[in-house]
């Protein structure tokens, strides 16, 4: 492994993508360091998601080249895959499979066998705090209890990096802590490293060591919460940060497609 | 290539699950060749105007029904990867470091396993319309390899339409674009000799009409098929393994 993989767990190089005419992400240069928590802020269309895709290898880059783990995206995704987990911006988790039918699943598709299969299904239950109702179909969960199972389901087979795309959109303010408080332990007892997309402030200022502002897929600024809060003013909290680097107040702007990929997912399995 | 059987596996398991908790889907695909054998078959049965030669046309057209049924529901499994798609259960599923190959074969088995399904309520009202159904061992394991390798097909088929098209509407659309010339563009429901020589050529290189030649040898008393088993099962089997091949390079563009 070379100086930079052992620092960083993510590191992008002139990172590129476009759709057609439209630049999603433009020579995007990010290092993070290993055993954080680093958010990824952006207003919709920002770029985030397909920041996210690529780095999970479910996208090619147009342009610029990746490490996750220590391998490269474009080269080695299986070396990445197995050292990553991800938890999508829509719902992953199967409706009309139980908890532990979910669980199951990727444990076998990350390769786990036997007892210790057995083992880490049971663990991540208990991580996910659904224990009780882990032989219930996933379609009658909250959306919180589903989050949970997703984030249970996305680190059963032990990632280093961990990605979450915009994790507690839509969620009431008790589920979200209720999965801010697993992100935090999973850094905590396993070292792991976290990425995660937000548009919420206070989300980021909560969780994340540090963050990176995208703008219509630039890097707008990048810092601790308390170092960008200090170049923007004296009293300035993360909402000013953000508004200053994004030209845009939250929630404003994005075209329809972005806002609807961002809104009222976790209704969908009805 | 443990490994590779375990993932394959995984997913049919899953697949399986979700299909038996939805009973009424089952039940639903059952209507169609109800009304194929009890009514349509029936009634050409007394008008007599296929010649089958030493068949009765019921037995005859029998064997096209299973065929039928089986198209026409493994070619909609590709809708349920869409809806997999709108969530984000494909996307889920391919960031893990599963053989992407596997990852599909493991649907197209849990599509063969329904097939057979749906061949026990073809069997039920073949037997209730009074089919000659042929009962011996070779026979029924012959139909039973035939009806999932077939299943196995237009499953793949359907997913590979799917990856393509990407959305429900469009799919819907081309569903039924290609499953009814499928149809009619096969012995089912008439011989080839019947045919205009174009459309005998276009037959002959439907997979369909290859699983339906098997089928009237294996499931009916005094039914032929027109090309050996072997013939037949290697055609089928090629179709199916460049379907694999070509749905495998798809799917990940599912996630895109
Ligand atoms: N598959 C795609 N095809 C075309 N345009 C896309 C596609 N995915 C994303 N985009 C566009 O790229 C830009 C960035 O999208 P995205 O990464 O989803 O933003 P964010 O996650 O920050 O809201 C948006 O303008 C979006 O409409
Ligand atoms: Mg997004």
């Amino acid at each position: 492994m070379s100086a930079s993989a052992e620092l960083f767990a993510i590191a992008t190089s002139g990172l590129s993508k476009r759709f057609d005419q439209l630049k999603a992400l433009d020579a995007l240069d990010l290092g993070v360091a290993r055993g954080i928590i680093f958010g990824l802020l952006g207003p919709n269309g920002a770029g985030k998601s397909t920041a996210i895709k690529i780095l999970t290898t479910l996208l090619d880059a147009s342009a610029g080249s990746a490490q996750v783990a220590g391998f490269d995206v474009a080269n080695e995704p299986v070396e990445v895959r197995r050292r990553i987990g991800y938890v999508p911006q829509l719902l992953s988790a199967d409706g009309a499979l139980t908890a532990t039918e979910n669980l199951n699943l990727s444990a076998r598709l990350y390769g786990l066998r036997g007892a210790e299969r057995v083992a880490r299904v049971r663990d991540a239950l208990t991580f996910a705090g659904l224990d009780e109702v882990a032989d219930k179909l996933v379609r009658t969960y909250s959306g919180g209890m589903i989050r949970r199972l997703e984030i249970a389901q996305a680190t059963l087979h032990g990632p280093e990096v961990l990605f979450l795309d915009e994790p507690t959109s839509g969620l009431d303010p008790v589920a979200r802590h209720t999965v801010w408080d697993r992100l935090l332990e999973l850094r905590r007892s396993r070292g792991m490293t976290i990425l995660i997309t937000t548009h919420d402030m206070e989300e980021a200022d909560v969780l994340c060591d540090e963050l990176a502002i995208l703008h219509r897929g630039r890097l707008a600024a990048i810092g601790s919460p308390a170092a960008l809060k200090a170049q923007v003013g004296p009293d300035a909290d993360l909402e000013d940060v953000f508004a200053h680097f994004s030209g845009a107040v939250m929630d404003q702007g994005g075209r329809f497609r972005d806002i609807r990929e961002s809104r009222g997912t976790l209704q969908r399995l009805g | 290539m443990r490994a590779y059987a375990i993932e394959t596996a995984a997913v049919a398991d899953a697949e399986v699950r979700k299909l038996m908790r939805d009973p009424t889907e089952l039940m639903s695909r059952a209507v169609q060749p109800v009304l194929w054998l009890a009514i349509f078959g029936q009634v050409f049965s007394q008008v007599r105007g296929i010649p089958t030669g030493s068949l009765r046309y019921l037995d005859f057209m029998a064997p096209g029904i299973l065929a039928q049924s089986i198209l026409f529901s493994a070619i909609f499994y590709g809708i349920s990867v869409i809806w997999e798609r709108d969530l984000g259960i494909v996307h889920k599923i391919l960031v893990t470091p599963a053989h992407r190959s596997a990852l599909v074969l493991g649907k197209a088995i849990a599509a063969g396993l329904r097939g057979l399904v749906q061949a026990v309520v073809v069997y039920g009202v073949a037997v209730a319309t009074d089919v000659d159904i042929q009962w011996t061992p070779a026979g029924v394991l012959t139909v039973v390899l035939a009806v999932v390798l077939g299943s196995c097909i237009f499953s793949t088929f359907s997913l590979v339409i799917a990856c393509i098209v990407k959305t429900r509407e469009r799919f819907m659309g081309i569903g039924q674009v290609l499953t009814m010339p499928l149809f009619f563009a096969s012995n089912a429901i008439y011989p080839l000799d019947l045919m205009p020589g174009w459309l005998r050529t276009i037959a002959l290189a439907n997979p369909l009409t290859y699983l339906v030649d098997v089928l009237r040898g294996a499931m009916i008393v005094g039914g032929a098929s027109v090309h050996a088993w072997t013939t037949s099962f290697a055609v089928l089997l090629g179709v199916f393994l460049a379907l694999l091949a070509l749905a495998a390079h798809l799917y990940p563009g599912l996630a895109r």
